[in-house]
């Protein structure tokens, strides 16, 4: 009997040790590097000036985590962002222990809601959340303003009401006008077009569909026409069938406008594989697009803003509204490291927003220097 | 497919007639409401895009024949076909290679799913449910959350879903593969002994022990087969997809079961066949296919897949009850 | 605690030490100990004042399909429907809500839906007994997702959260005690209660160990099938009912995954998918051990990848565990 026992209690000691392990095994890690980061970061003050490096000291190297959701794990483009987030906190002299990145489990606004949950238990200082769905965050969200943390959201919004600001990748209205144009080049002025979208899970894709709706109310883009707006998930099989839906049931079909990088994509393959006159464009990843991008190729050219510096001026901005520089109201104006100034500006939906750039066009003479970085 | 040769009473009173009808009135439908559906191109296309499931179904035929489930092929096959990509991004291998490594490493994740279940005597949901998460997990990690690009394969390894080599130039390779899993599925599981141990193992655990089978092997060996499938499937999709993406095939497990389940394999094992395998898969197929061209709006189609899934093993179960009485009253008599 | 509800189908025998020491919710509770000394010692946050009673939020509503699901799993049956179940019952509570509905009214068409729901699960069920609940809740998973989906498209309907005390359901505190805590309490109890003092409950053991036993004996298995998937609708659907008010805001793809994580913690805690086993001290001990897990690396910030491998080994070891034991056993028997 006692051996028995002995065995279950042994037993449940493994389990425990593997599990004391895989948990403990990162904290290890990162316990000595914040004992080691914070002298560190101490030791660079001194060699700036002294009068400025006092104050920048305190508001540096001092308080204050920094925490940034993404939209899930296992995205590159998430990745990048996350690097362009975490390389503008360490530039700013915050230690790996002061900077926080999660990437939820699943690209669901449950998944964000409880890691925002246990940010919350972290007493953080701000949270930027690349939104999953601008409404079913706001509870949470409430919650943590509510506790002082400041909220940003980027890449995709929060509602209003649950942010200060929003760090937005490029204008709305300008990738409408973007992609109209884009669509109008290749379909070279008139005919039938397709948008090929993912799910609208996620905000921002229906507010660009909706501007390009509008821009092509324009005199100028009376001879196109846009014969479906199809979803393929951002899955990528469903976004194949989709694609060859709509191949086959628009024999006429002259472009076809994806934004969305697993939806452009997947429309890339088939159009390549079945040798299609049609012409692709939209908002892809130049590394993942690399394949179709040429003047005879299925996509001539496409747009994508740089997620590394979406992640760079969510942290900049963090730091500036902990630090009381901005509150987050229209006109503030404040300076992101070597990015320079920027300026808060109304957004559509009744809150604020900092526009970060363009869109930047990929090309076939550009994509082989952007191909390997991201 | 291969059966058409065979005594027409039998077809007829067969349960997968039922399916066949069912399939019969769908295509017509869909053929009326767009003529373009049964045209040689979207065939095709229909049968390129769902090959990985189609062959996955055999797989999991085997599996629930022996009375387990598989719920972790996803994972499976997203771990083997991320681990392929990635050598060949780093190394430039050669496509049979690619395809061979993937293919072990979907057999060796298969068998450790298969000794966790018999040696361990963890319940095969629970057990697969576990693995799910694991290789999902693992398969994020191997990765470091990248996917593999279109420009990180070689030509012929992209080329592999577009030529028809394999085909001899009559159908394309990726339909080809899914035809020779086929052939070789419906030879061994009717005529070998191999595959009337699968059969016995899920029919009478008690009677195939008494009678010399090793149950665990054979359960074993049914889920690294399983495995093994998914590594060929995890190959076929990075190639026809031309990407390997941590998150791809998730999901699809229901896929697959649903494609076993409506072509009448018994989830409490010991029935199904080959070519109900086949016409449940298809059944998918042609769902997925079609529902986009007649111009349902997408919403609805996780709806209307549902229901023909419900209808489709309801009716099954009515055929079912229906001959058993035939046969009662032929005994009657 | 263990002991009083140690009450299984089996006779009452005398007790033991032995037996007492050797059940299986011991290893829980050393697992559940060990997990909380591991959270407070590598998270300075896990024991702070309001942390954990926090930290209980973060997993309850998922809870509350679990106990239905323990039921259903001693019985011998399986239900993947209920994530979708929770999905299209949170679905119409918003969508009546947005048609003006008054949000009394929106709870109980909200708990109607998960009832017919899993009404329709049972009918089949019982009417075919043919089809393994696999096959049928596959089916429906897929069907009432599709109909969430086909109300919803690709929109959200929000708003629910300027119901302040629809909100507090999720987010309101009774002193520092959660309410959905205490709402879990109640219904864990009377489950309990249920299952292992009464005469329903024992009749679940009874089919589960042996169906066609069960039905010489008198027991109305197809009727008390009918119930226990009718009531895992419900309880879907009140898990649907907290989780609108967490998220105050519902959309046709929550709750996916739901049934998996519902499935895994009635596992852990010992319930067999072969029916006739379990307790519910054990279930009880597993939501919490998952939760707390879950919620400790959170609050240390492992990687989400990392998370997935740590709770499907934890599945998978402690299932195993016993049996490793047991086979030990058997080798020194014959050696």
């Amino acid at each position: 009997m006692k051996k028995k026992v002995l065995s279950v209690l042994l037993a449940a000691s493994m389990v425990g040790a593997l599990l004391a392990g895989c948990g403990s095994a990162p904290e290890q890690a990162s316990a000595p590097a914040a004992a080691e980061e914070a002298p560190a970061a101490e030791e660079e003050a001194p060699a700036e000036e002294a009068a400025p490096a006092a104050e920048g000291e305190a508001a540096a190297a001092g308080e204050g985590t920094f925490a940034l959701v993404t939209k899930s794990a296992g995205n590159p483009y998430n990745e990048r962002e996350a690097a362009g987030f975490e390389e503008a906190m360490k530039a700013m002299g915050y230690s790996d222990s002061q900077i926080i990145i999660r990437h939820p489990e699943s690209a669901t606004a449950d998944a964000q809601i409880t890691t925002i949950n246990e940010l919350i238990a972290q007493n953080v200082s701000a949270i930027a959340v690349a939104a999953n769905d601008q409404d079913a965050l706001q509870p949470v969200c409430e919650q943590a303003a509510s506790q002082g943390i400041k909220i940003i959201s980027l890449d995709s919004t929060l509602n209003a009401a649950s942010r200060l600001t929003h760090v937005n990748q490029a204008g709305t209205q300008i990738i409408g006008q973007t992609l109209m144009d884009a669509v109008k080049d290749l379909a070279g002025g008139e005919g039938q077009w397709a948008i090929l979208s993912a799910t609208s899970q996620a905000s921002n894709q229906n507010a660009w569909i909706a501007a390009m709706k509008e821009v092509m109310e324009g005199e100028d883009y009376a001879g196109l026409e846009l014969v479906e707006v199809a979803y393929g998930d951002d899955e990528y099989q469903k976004s194949v069938d989709q694609t060859q839906a709509l191949l086959t049931n628009y024999p006429d079909l002259k472009v076809i406008c994806a934004p969305t990088t697993v939806g452009i994509m997947a429309a890339a393959g088939v159009l390549q594989d079945k040798g299609s006159d049609v012409k692709l464009t939209g908002l892809g990843l130049p590394s993942e697009m690399a394949d179709y991008i040429g003047a005879d190729n299925v996509c001539p050219y496409m747009y994508l803003w740089n997620p590394i510096d979406v992640g760079r001026l969510g942290a900049y901005t963090s730091v500036a509204l902990v630090n009381g520089d901005i509150t987050g109201a229209a006109g503030e104006t404040f300076t992101a490291g070597e990015m320079g100034n920027y300026e808060i500006t109304e957004a559509s939906d009744g809150g604020t927003e900092i526009i970060v750039g363009p869109p930047f066009a990929f090309t076939p003479d550009n994509i082989d220097d952007w191909k390997s970085v991201y | 497919m291969e059966k058409k040769k065979f005594d027409w009473k039998k077809i007829t009173g067969s349960r997968e007639m039922s399916l066949v009808i069912v399939l019969i009135v769908l295509c017509v439908f869909v053929q009326i409401r767009n003529s373009s559906f049964l045209t040689a191109v979207t065939l095709e296309d229909m049968f390129r895009n769902y090959a990985v499931t189609f062959i996955l179904a055999l797989g999991m035929m085997c599996v629930l024949l022996t009375g387990g489930i598989d719920i972790s092929i996803g994972s499976t096959l997203a771990f083997s076909g991320m681990a392929a990509g990635l050598i060949m991004r780093d190394y430039m291998i050669a496509t049979p290679l690619s395809f061979l490594i993937s293919m072990a490493i979907g057999a060796g994740l298969g068998l450790v799913v298969g000794l966790v279940i018999t040696k361990g005597k963890v319940p095969p949901i629970v057990c697969t449910l576990g693995f799910m998460n694991i290789y999902r997990g693992l398969t994020y990690l191997i990765a470091k959350s990248q996917w593999v690009a279109a420009y990180q394969f070689t030509d012929s390894f992209k080329n592999f879903a577009l030529t028809k080599y394999l085909g001899f130039g009559l159908v394309n390779n990726m339909i080809a593969v899914t035809i020779y899993c086929y052939i070789i599925f419906y030879v061994v599981m009717k005529w070998t002994t191999v595959g009337r141990r699968v059969y016995a193992v899920g029919s009478n655990p008690e009677a195939a022990a008494v009678s010399g089978i090793n149950i665990g092997n054979v359960k074993i060996g049914v889920y690294t087969l399983m495995g093994f499938l998914c590594g060929l499937g995890g190959a076929l999709w990075t190639s026809l997809y031309k990407s390997a993406q941590g998150d791809m095939a998730t999901g699809i497990e229901m896929d697959v079961i649903a494609a076993c389940v409506v072509g009448g394999v018994s989830l409490t094992g010991g029935r199904g066949s080959v070519t109900g395998v086949f016409l449940g898969s298809l059944a998918i197929a042609i769902i997925g296919k079609a529902l986009p061209l007649i111009g349902v709006s997408q919403f609805w189609q996780n709806a209307i897949k549902g229901l023909i899934i419900l209808v489709a093993v309801v009716l099954n179960v009515l055929a079912q009850r229906t001959m058993d009485k035939n046969n009662l009253k032929r005994r009657e008599m | 605690m263990a002991t009083k509800s140690g009450r299984t189908i089996v006779a009452e025998q005398p007790f033991s030490w032995k037996k007492f020491f050797l059940q299986w919710e011991w290893l829980l509770v050393i697992l559940f100990i060990g997990i909380n000394i591991m959270n407070a010692s590598i998270s300075e946050y896990y024991l702070s004042s309001a942390g954990l009673f926090n930290a209980t939020n973060s997993f309850l509503e998922k809870a509350f399909v679990a106990l239905p699901m323990a039921y259903i799993l001693v019985l011998g049956d399986i239900d993947i429907s209920v994530g979708s179940t929770a999905c299209l019952s949170a679905v119409m509570l918003a969508y009546f809500y947005n048609l003006g509905v008054p949000m009394g009214a929106c709870i109980l068409i909200c708990l109607l839906t998960g009832t017919i729901c899993g009404a329709i699960n049972g009918l089949i069920l019982t009417k075919f007994t043919e089809l393994a609940p696999m096959i049928v809740t596959l089916g429906t998973q897929i069907l009432y997702r599709g109909i969430a989906e086909a109300m919803l498209g690709d929109e959200a309907r929000g708003g629910l959260s300027s119901v302040k005390w629809f909100s507090n359901l999720y987010w309101g505190k009774v002193g520092i005690v959660p309410i959905m805590l205490i709402c879990f309490i109640v219904c864990a109890v009377v489950f309990g209660f249920v299952l292992h003092k009464t005469f329903f409950g024992r009749r679940l053991y009874a089919i589960g160990a042996n169906k066609l036993a069960a039905e010489y004996a008198g027991i109305k298995v197809q009727k008390i099938r009918m119930i226990v998937f009718t009531l895992t609708g419900t309880f879907a659907a009140v898990t649907a009912i907290f989780l609108a008010a967490r998220m105050g805001s519902t959309r046709a793809d929550i709750a996916t995954g739901y049934e998996m994580e519902a499935i895994a913690m009635a596992v852990l805690g010992g319930f067999s998918t072969d029916g006739g086993k379990g307790r519910f001290p054990g279930l009880i001990l597993a939501i919490f051990i998952v939760g707390m897990l879950r919620y400790g690396l959170g609050l240390v910030n492992i990687a989400s990848q990392f998370m997935l491998v740590v709770i499907g080994a934890l599945l998978i070891i402690t299932v195993m565990l016993p049996n490793m034991k047991s086979m030990i056993k058997i080798k020194k028997k014959t050696v």
